[in-house]
């Protein structure tokens, strides 16, 4: 099982459990986490599942397609580590990812 | 007041369900009018993913967003559907038993026996960008669309987006306004490789400025704006003196006027029942993404389902002196004519 912590814009945090093979966004919604709203449902068709990646972390989750690339222009606050939740897959290798949730979805 | 249209059906939003709805709605003789907030059919699947595979729609493997709507209108083409694109309903009026009075913000008057809310997850609009106070100078500094180019006139202007509208509407008002600054978070645009050579030219030339950077806050009084803080890429702030701004972030979906329309709304969406897909106000019907019911999926399929059901009851207020006999396409005569097809 692979853990993921969720930071809010105000500092608190959640840790979730997130299953290998589904996204970031889906688990963050199965989990009620705060803070993602996901309009589109998957789809990389709005930015309202915008985070920023952990520094520590940002080389091993990767860098956006360019296609995400484009939908992160309707995000708020976009920064060099902004990803869309939805289109980061869970991974073995990602236990223990620290994502923080901007102060507020497009 | 405007010669209303009278119609049999009024189906409200054009998505998948909207189109499907015409063609159950047509083989019991019910006419049907459709309008949609965007100016082209089918909803999310052309706006949002027209590119985009779907693999859950019954027999069809594999189809795009587009595909379906391009399908689906060559479906309903025998019953020849009037569109009224561009449009949105606001009010709708019960004036008969049922009959119904529906005004579009374009003026348009409607007279529809029954209505079919198909509006999947709401109205279409522009995305309100995510700076703060931006409220207030919204209709007087702030527009999210461009009516007349005429009020741009000798204004210094922000553009923001690097999307088509942000650049189409750089260069088109490059000769009317006094100066333009785009301010787009990239150096990459998404529009037409085209209008963002124009635009680089005119950046070039000096003709316009280009700022890659995040708006950040606007500063003015009483909805006149005087400028706009913009962060950088590096982190740095500055102030570009502008008197007017066009952000282009996008559409948003609201639930729009739908909350007004007298039917009763659980977590936003419109509850029916699973036997004819009514609201609560008899002849108003809801299918598709917008209505919930115990066990709702929010799936195309689902939606045409309750298209067909909801025909079903509809006929029965269009036709209330006509016995609905259910019949089949593969051997009904009568049905094949009215496809075109016997």
């Amino acid at each position: 099982m692979v853990k993921i912590t969720f930071v809010s814009f105000t500092g608190s945090s959640s840790t979730v459990e997130a299953q290998p093979g589904a996204t970031v966004m889906e688990t963050a919604i199965k989990n009620g986490v705060p803070g993602i709203e996901a309009e589109c449902g998957g789809a990389c068709a709005c930015a309202t599942c915008h985070v920023y990646v952990d520094e520590a972390w940002g080389e091993i989750v990767g860098p956006p397609t360019a296609m995400e690339e484009d939908m992160l222009d309707f995000g708020y606050d976009v920064r060099p580590n902004s990803r869309l939740s939805c289109q980061i897959k869970v991974r073995e290798e990602l236990d223990g990812l620290v994502l923080q949730t901007p102060e507020r979805q497009a | 007041m405007t010669e209303p249209i009278k119609t049999d059906a009024l189906v409200i939003g054009a998505g998948p369900c909207g189109l499907f709805a015409v063609f159950e709605l047509g083989l019991l003789d019910i006419k049907a009018h459709l309008v949609d907030v965007l100016d082209k059919v089918g909803g999310q699947c052309a706006e949002l993913y027209p590119e985009k595979p779907i693999y859950d729609i019954p027999a069809v493997p594999r189809i795009t967003g587009q595909g379906l709507t391009d399908a689906l209108m060559a479906q309903i083409a025998p019953f020849d559907p009037t569109f009224h694109l561009g449009e949105m309903v606001e009010t709708i009026e019960r004036i008969g038993d049922p009959l119904f009075r529906c005004t579009t913000d374009r003026g348009t008057v409607l007279e529809a026996k029954v209505v079919v809310i198909a509006a999947g997850g709401g109205s279409f609009q522009p995305k309100r960008p995510p700076i703060k106070g931006i409220e207030d100078y919204e209709g007087s500094s702030v527009f999210y669309a461009v009516r007349k180019m005429e009020e741009f006139r000798d204004k210094r202007l922000m553009i923001v987006g690097g999307g088509d509208s942000a650049i189409d509407w750089v260069v088109n008002l490059q000769p009317v306004a006094h100066r333009i600054t785009l301010v787009h978070r990239r150096d990459e645009f998404r529009a037409a490789p085209d209008s963002v050579n124009k635009m680089r030219a005119l950046v070039a030339s000096r003709t316009m400025d280009l700022i890659i950077g995040q708006v950040m806050a606007l500063e003015g009084e009483g909805g006149a704006l005087s400028g706009a803080v913009v962060r950088g890429n590096d982190g740095s702030t500055t102030t570009i003196p502008c008197e007017a701004m066009l952000p282009f972030f996008g559409l948003t979906m609201k639930l729009g006027p739908v909350a007004d329309w007298g039917v009763a709304l659980k977590d936003n969406l419109v509850v029916v029942d699973t036997e004819r897909f009514e609201t609560s106000v008899p002849g108003l019907f809801a299918i598709g993404d917008i209505n919930t019911y115990p066990g709702k999926l929010k799936l195309i399929l689902s939606g045409f389902h309750e298209g067909a059901l909801m025909a079903q009851a509809a006929a029965r207020y269009v036709f209330p002196e006509k016995r609905v006999v259910f019949q089949y396409t593969t051997s009904s005569t009568n049905l094949q004519k009215k496809l075109g097809v016997a």
